[in-house]
């Protein structure tokens, strides 16, 4: 969020950086479009938080007090697919825009067209997305989407003309994604300064690494998947449709193939900022450098190959359901081993609590909270019983607001002052991080008890026996995406001033991105520093 | 345009405070079954050594933050992660995680093994359990007896509404059921927590589970799987009873089967108006969820019929339609109701609401054209 005058001095002998409108949508420089990606990830957070208030409004009580049933259900796709490709991917790569050549040294992406384009197509993804859902809201807009975000035939085979554009949203999603892990891909292998060996480079290049290749080969496989669909629903084939000799679990394998390692892309780029903060503030180096290059690379193997485990209770054989079992209770060692060396460096360290760090430590323990219940979620036998309850909401919530979001804000208030040149109000940052995580808690934790009990998920109406718990969530999660306004307020005052940041911003903090200016020049490293 | 609708929305909140003195369920319900048994003794042990490592995790992490401060003057350990421990730990700690994880595998797989197949050369009690939106089927395979099973309007379900219905799975204790899992249209699951399971229900597919009820009483879940608008009102209520109440109750069910047969099969002429009380009944619990007990439908995906060209036009593409189905909409075809039903159902749907047609439908006629 660098303004053209501030960059200016650093780059007026060969820069010709265009103002105004032209500097956005033709950029080519990776801070830009980085800060595009921040900016569009956080547009959409408001977007699917607004969603989730609603759903929870619903909620709050039982009866149908607000939203009749599709268009509740409608809700629930949209705030998944919404928080997942508009908010959480897009802030990732922002960081990867930002951090990846600062962190190897390099002056720019090594692809910096195809950066502006596979930014520029999410906007375009994100209007067909909205259409899809106000789509049904028009005269002859068809029915509306009600079968969640997982979009499982033959009930997505039922829905009207939003369906067609939520398919061609996920296209244009995919499409961006892939050519943004292209691009990283690319840079990181090719663009590194003279030293910076492969297992020199910071955590969060690793992690990026990892996620880009997992992108590259799940993303197509939901492609084919959504336009199988596409091609039940128009051109009389039968992929997904019984009576045509079609397989509807077929949908659900090609989705979860893709569906889980999408759990790992939201993860690790997050995992790849705590390895960036943790030492920092710890005051000591990384523990087991190596050992968490491997564990991620694990992380991603095994995580391709148990997708099933989302599908146990479709009756597969004794054998397939032995089998994913198994590996998805083996996911927690490289996990675990993760966990463990985050831990590790903060033991015996020298430590100090800024609002990162308070991030840090709350997603360390919150995540192996949901890492935890994930264990319980991977044996067949008590899936059975959680399986699509609202036991099943609380865990990945657990798993992915604290192991995706709260990571993405510990790297935004960690490398905003490195991005503006200006720190940010510390004492609302941890007015912010203390209201944001309790009142996370006090809306997710409850729901552990309502699956339990017996309460499904993505109903618009409950039992009364379910009440009691249902309130306290609501509540919750009012204070919850309220609390999120605090953090627009503390990000615009940031950029807008405050006191000024040196090139070092931390302490603690060591890599090659604290030797440059906060903020760093318009185009930075145009010469390559020497990694020792 | 899908309007807002407000429903319901003091009733709850009595039936609400009607049970504030209840217990708030924090775990399961006591299992009923054999397999719901074995399933809850696997969920207590993984939550217990669960438990135990966060409890480890939050111990450790919590010592460091007490003592591993700036402010206390701690002194930053830059060696730590070159001892023997930073070393060797990336094979002592997968080595703790990997015993931790085949412990919990083991005790499930003896658990998995006992549930996922069922018994073999004995007689078991065999139940069809078929989805349809929004309601139950349930054939007694070996009885030829079928049970439709519909949720209950808020006013006559009372506490248990969204887990109540008109007619319940009736089950036998101390047999061997096999329930064969199947759907007529979407995906749904079948849930009742106290047997222990769930499974999905799959066009196309026929799956196979199987659960021995060991306690009489009646066990209340509701459909697992987003099966579309009414998804939050498909209950299932178990009622299980003693094999020899259950002999009775299959011999009510049997006979009753033969008296409407019986008359939806006379050639008797019906009146009007008995075709048009038994057509607002039928309608209500066979059309009602998706057209709307006031006809006017739940537009765009389900249509109304007041007013409608194919309520209130030609009679034989009305009957075709309820018959048939509409291929590549939610309408299903309607021809496993017996004549009676659909001649009642159509009648009403041409008189009620203003569709003043005056047509009366008579069973015969919708033989014909079958």
């Amino acid at each position: 969020m660098s303004t053209a005058t501030l960059t200016h001095e650093h780059d007026h002998h060969h820069d010709h950086a265009p103002t105004g409108w032209r500097r956005w949508l033709f950029s080519t420089n990776h801070k830009d479009i980085g800060t595009l990606y921040l900016v569009f990830a956080l547009t959409m957070l408001f977007f699917g938080g607004a969603s989730a208030m609603l759903i929870r409004m619903e909620l709050f009580m039982p009866g149908i007090q607000l939203l009749e049933p599709d268009l509740y259900n409608n809700l629930v796709t949209n705030h998944a697919l919404i928080m997942i490709f508009g908010a959480v991917m897009p802030a990732a790569a922002g960081l990867a825009n930002w951090m990846i050549p600062l962190m190897i040294g390099a002056p720019d992406m090594a692809l910096p067209r195809m950066n502006n384009l596979s930014f520029w197509i999410l906007p375009a993804a994100a209007i067909m997305l909205m259409l899809s859902f106000v789509v049904p809201f028009f005269p002859g807009g068809g029915s509306q989407i009600n079968t969640g975000w997982t979009l499982y035939p033959p009930l997505s085979l039922q829905v009207g003309m939003s369906m067609d554009f939520l398919i061609f949203a996920i296209h244009l999603l995919g499409i961006s994604s892939v050519l943004a892990s292209i691009n990283i891909i690319v840079t990181i292998f090719n663009m590194r300064a003279p030293g910076m060996a492969m297992m020199k480079m910071p955590i969060f290049v690793w992690t990026w690494l990892v996620t880009a290749f997992l992108l590259i080969l799940v993303v197509p496989v939901l492609a084919g998947g959504v336009t199988m669909l596409l091609f039940d629903r128009h051109f009389g084939t039968s992929f997904f449709n019984a009576a045509g000799g079609g397989d509807p679990v077929l949908f659900q394998h090609l989705f979860w193939f893709f569906g889980h390692p999408e759990v790992y892309i939201l993860i690790l780029p997050s995992m790849g900022v705590l390895a960036a903060i943790v030492p920092t503030f710890s005051r000591k180096p990384l523990f087991g450098y190596k050992h968490l290059v491997g564990a991620m690379i694990a992380i991603a193997t095994i995580g391709m190959v148990v997708w099933a485990h989302h599908q146990y209770t479709i009756g597969m054989s004794l054998g397939a359901v032995k089998y994913f079992m198994i590996g998805t209770i083996i996911i927690s060692i490289p996990v675990g081993l993760m966990i463990f060396n985050y831990i590790a460096t903060m033991w015996r360290g020298s430590m100090t609590f800024e609002t990162p760090m308070l991030f840090a430590v709350a997603i360390l323990l919150m995540f192996t909270f949901g890492g935890l219940t994930g264990v319980m979620l991977a044996v067949v036998p008590a899936d059975l019983q959680y399986h699509d309850s609202m036991f099943v909401v609380a865990h990945f919530h657990y798993v992915l607001l604290p192991g995706a979001v709260f990571g993405l804000f510990a790297g935004v208030f960690y490398w905003l002052p490195k991005w503006t040149g200006h720190m940010y109000d510390e004492r609302l940052a941890k007015i912010f991080f203390w209201t944001n995580i309790i009142s996370f808690n006090i809306t997710f934790f409850p729901q552990h008890f309502l699956g339990l009990a017996g309460m499904p998920r993505r109903i618009v109406d409950y039992n009364a026996m379910f009440t009691e718990f249902n309130v306290v969530s609501s509540l919750g999660a009012f204070v919850f995406g309220l609390s999120h306004l605090l953090l627009l307020y503390i990000v615009i005052k940031t950029v807008r001033g405050g006191r000024r940041a040196e090139a070092k911003v931390w302490e603690g903090a060591d890599g090659l991105e604290w030797q440059l200016p906060s903020p760093p020049p318009f185009h930075s490293w145009t010469t390559a520093p020497q990694v020792r | 345009m899908p309007g807002l609708r407000i429903t319901s929305g003091l009733l709850p909140l009595l039936a609400w405070a009607g049970r504030a003195d209840a217990e708030l369920g924090l775990n399961f319900p006591p299992p009923v079954s054999t397999v719901g048994q074995e399933i809850y003794h696997v969920h207590m042990v993984t939550m217990g050594i669960a438990t135990v490592l966060l409890v480890l995790v939050f111990a450790f992490v919590i010592y460091s933050l007490i003592h591993h401060r700036k402010s206390r003057g701690y002194e930053a350990d830059q060696h730590f992660h070159e001892s023997w421990f930073g070393n060797w730990s990336w094979v002592i700690v997968p080595v703790l995680v990997l015993g931790v994880d085949l412990t919990i595998a083991g005790s499930a797989e003896k658990t998995l093994e006992a549930i996922w197949t069922v018994p073999k050369d004995q007689k078991l009690l065999d139940v069809k359990v078929i989805g349809h939106q929004w309601w139950w089927e349930y054939q007694y395979l070996d009885h030829d007896v079928k049970v439709e099973s519909r949720f209950v309007a808020e006013d006559k379900a009372g506490e248990h509404y969204l887990r109540d219905v008109d007619h319940r799975l009736v089950l036998p204790t101390n047999t061997k059921i096999r329930f064969l899992h199947t759907s007529a249209d979407v995906i749904h699951a079948f849930w009742v927590p106290e047997i222990g399971f769930k499974r999905d229900a799959i066009p196309g597919y026929i799956t196979e589970t199987w659960a021995e009820l060991t306690k009489e009483g009646v066990f209340r879940g509701q459909c697992a799987e987003l099966c579309g608008t009414w998804h939050a009102r498909m209950p299932i209520v178990v009622e299980a009873v003693s094999p020899q109440r259950f002999a009775d109750w299959v011999r009510d069910q049997q006979s009753l089967k033969l008296a409407a047969a019986a008359e939806a099969s006379s050639d008797r002429t019906w009146s009007r108006e008995e075709l048009l009380a038994k057509g607002e009944e039928y309608y209500v619990t066979k059309c009602g969820a998706c057209h709307q007990p006031s006809g006017e439908g739940l537009p765009p995906a389900f249509p109304a019929l007041k007013g409608s060209k194919v309520a209130t036009g030609p009679l034989a593409e009305h009957l075709n339609i309820v018959l048939n189905g509409r291929q590549g909409t939610a309408m299903q075809a309607f021809n496993s109701l017996n004549d009676l039903e659909i001649a009642a159902i159509v009648t009403y749907e041409r008189n009620a609401w203003g569709n003043n047609t005056g047509d009366v439908v008579q069973p015969a006629q919708v033989k014909a054209a079958r």
